[in-house]
């Protein structure tokens, strides 16, 4: 082209680099700004943080307003939303693989799966607030009456459902449809395909959509506030009101005891830790899964 | 395309194998994806203990003919097969006719037990290795599981057995616990192969099994088939002529469809009837 017509290329060619100069300069900014703000959230993180770890911090739990700084700890919360978080994968692994499942094997193009589809994506954007509002009049209102730790369970699994219900259908749609055609051929039935080789085929990709379930819902605090409520002291009983980490940081981070700010800090550093770790295994097993094919 | 034949002068050359030979015999066939219509009153005997090759231009209808056969297309609701597909005197395409003799006590048009049934004795290899994700050891029990309960001493006989059939034996005898998708692309498919015959069925479809594979692959396939057909009926699509020369007994050459000529190997690449089947096998068609 620039052999073509050279006279008339130049200025059109300076124009071009100008161009191009200041495109990939305002994409560069930006790219720097999200990280400079991903940075820093992470630095005050670690900072405040870090500084505020001690034993206790696992082994003791939450203090009571005006206790001497370094006292207590979060085990309440952390046992609490291990167990809440347990509670919400559960529901949503079982719920969520097996409507993925159907959309993928079974709904395919069919209106009814458009329709579910449909529903799950709103669901995967639904404000979590109400989603913890839908649950709260549920279950604390009417059929249990009051908080509980299997609301906020249950929740936790709305949430993280939707998000598993997509990646199970989108890696199921992966496996070629001559690796079910081969089970079949053998003789097996449609349901033993799936089970015995497409789900085990997509194993990596099964986990993946769990771990990005998990980390959807581990720092969620609007749902639990409504459902689990929280709970000042260790409770194991999944029938009454249970402590978690965000519940703890939305109370203490604000307040004015220079403690409990100190302890929000230390969860928030947990919560992000396990996101992290949740978010970075996923994708290295779901790369890891895509060059195996 | 370059070839146009109209429905008249359609020129079927038919060198047949026997009747009482004929383990399938597809008679008058027509297929559909939907409204389009893929298969023109295909005729094919399948003669028992022999190796029937199929082949023609691509998208003359091999892989649909062939997938017939196993009622595989039934998992996909559009697709349509018309006509009469004889197995062992049987018709395949009547859902209302029990495949096992053993099952037509009961009188109930058990379409899903019998297509598993009648897929247990027409095996089937595609054109991409297919392994289970699991061990190679469990890729070639899964089938067998299915049909009977099989306690461990004879399922390693079965393995081994079936490996060895297939020509994989010496290279997967010292990792049968290791999965099977760690084995190469060719050992992949002879793994296939092992897994179709383990159920010891009495027809074996392929298509196109070499297509992805290198020369020295292919050829330790092409050993392998040779020495199956005697317990095995093979129907095989091939776009290579010379695999087809090689290995088959009969040669049905198909065209937009339509069967052209179904004859012994033997003659058919020596001395083509049809001046279509001749500018195909002369490469003057792709
Ligand atoms: N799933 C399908 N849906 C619609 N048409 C198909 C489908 N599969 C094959 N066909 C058509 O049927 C014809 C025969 O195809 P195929 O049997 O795959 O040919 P071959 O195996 O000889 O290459 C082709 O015209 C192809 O386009
Ligand atoms: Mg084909």
């Amino acid at each position: 082209m620039a052999n073509g017509v050279p006279m008339a290329s130049a200025p059109r060619h300076l124009r071009r680099k100008l161009t191009n100069y200041i495109f990939v300069g305002l994409t560069s900014i930006a790219t720097a700004l999200a990280l400079a703000a991903l940075v820093m959230i992470l630095w005050s993180l670690v900072a405040k943080g870090l500084g505020g770890i001690n034993l206790a911090a696992i082994t003791q739990d939450q203090p009571g307003g005006g206790a001497d700084m370094g006292q207590g700890g979060l085990r309440n919360g952390l046992v609490g939303s291990l167990i809440l978080c347990a509670i919400g994968m559960a529901i949503a692994l079982v719920i969520g693989i097996l409507s993925g499942t159907w959309l993928a094997e079974y709904g395919d193009a069919s209106r009814l799966a458009g329709t579910v589809r449909f529903i799950n994506d709103v669901l995967l954007s639904a404000p979590s607030i109400l989603v913890g509002l839908f649950v709260y009049e549920l279950l604390v209102s009417h059929l249990v009456g009051h908080f509980s730790a299997i609301a906020g369970g249950v929740a936790l699994a709305v949430l993280a459902t939707p998000v598993i219900t997509r990646t199970t259908e989108d890696i199921l749609r992966l496996q070629s449809n001559q690796l079910r055609e081969a089970g079949m051929a053998l003789g097996a039935g449609k349901g033993l395909v799936i089970r015995a080789i497409i789900w085990r085929a997509s194993r990596t990709g099964l986990v993946t959509g769990g771990l990005l379930g998990f980390a959807r819902i581990s720092g969620e605090t609007a749902p639990l506030l409504f459902t689990s409520l929280g709970n000042p002291f260790l409770s194991v009983n999944l029938g009454q009101p249970m402590a978690s980490l965000p519940t703890i940081i939305f109370n203490f981070a604000l307040s004015a005891d220079d403690n409990w700010r100190r302890l929000a800090w230390v969860a928030a550093l947990i919560i992000a830790v396990f996101v992290l770790s949740a978010n970075i295994i996923g994708r290295a097993l779901a790369a890891r899964g895509s060059s195996h094919k | 395309m370059k070839f146009e034949i109209s429905q008249e002068e359609q020129p079927t050359v038919m060198v047949a194998p026997a009747p009482e030979e004929r383990v399938l015999d597809v008679r008058g066939l027509d297929f559909y994806y939907g409204k389009t219509r893929a298969l023109h009153g295909v005729d094919l005997p399948v003669a028992r203990n022999r190796i029937t090759a199929l082949i023609g231009p691509s998208g003359c209808g091999k892989s649909t003919l062939l997938r017939t056969l196993n009622r595989i297309y039934d998992l996909y609701p559009a697709q349509r097969a018309e006509g009469q597909i004889l197995f062992n005197g049987e018709n395949l395409l009547n859902p209302r006719d029990p495949v096992d003799p053993e099952a037509s006590g009961s009188g109930r048009p058990r379409v899903g037990g019998d297509l598993a049934r009648l897929r247990a004795r027409i095996g089937m290899v595609f054109q991409r290795p297919t392994p289970f994700p699991m061990s190679i050891y469990d890729n070639i029990a899964f089938g067998v599981r299915l049909q009977r309960s099989v306690g461990k001493a004879e399922m390693d006989e079965i393995v081994e057995r079936s490996l060895t059939r297939a020509a994989l034996w010496d290279e997967a005898k010292d990792k049968l616990h290791q999965s099977g998708l760690g084995l190469s692309g060719g050992q992949q498919q002879r793994l296939c192969v092992a897994r179709g015959i383990a159920v010891e069925p009495e027809v074996l479809l392929l298509d196109e099994p070499a297509s992805a594979l290198d020369p020295l692959s292919t050829a330790k396939l092409e050993t392998a088939l040779l020495e199956l057909k005697d317990s095995f009926t093979i129907v095989i699509v091939t776009h290579n002529l010379q695999q087809a020369a090689r290995i088959s007994d009969y040669t049905a050459f198909m065209l937009m469809g339509r069967l052209i000529e179904f004859r012994p190997s033997s003659e058919a690449f020596v001395k083509p009837e049809t001046e279509a089947m001749r500018d195909y096998v002369t490469g003057r068609y792709g």
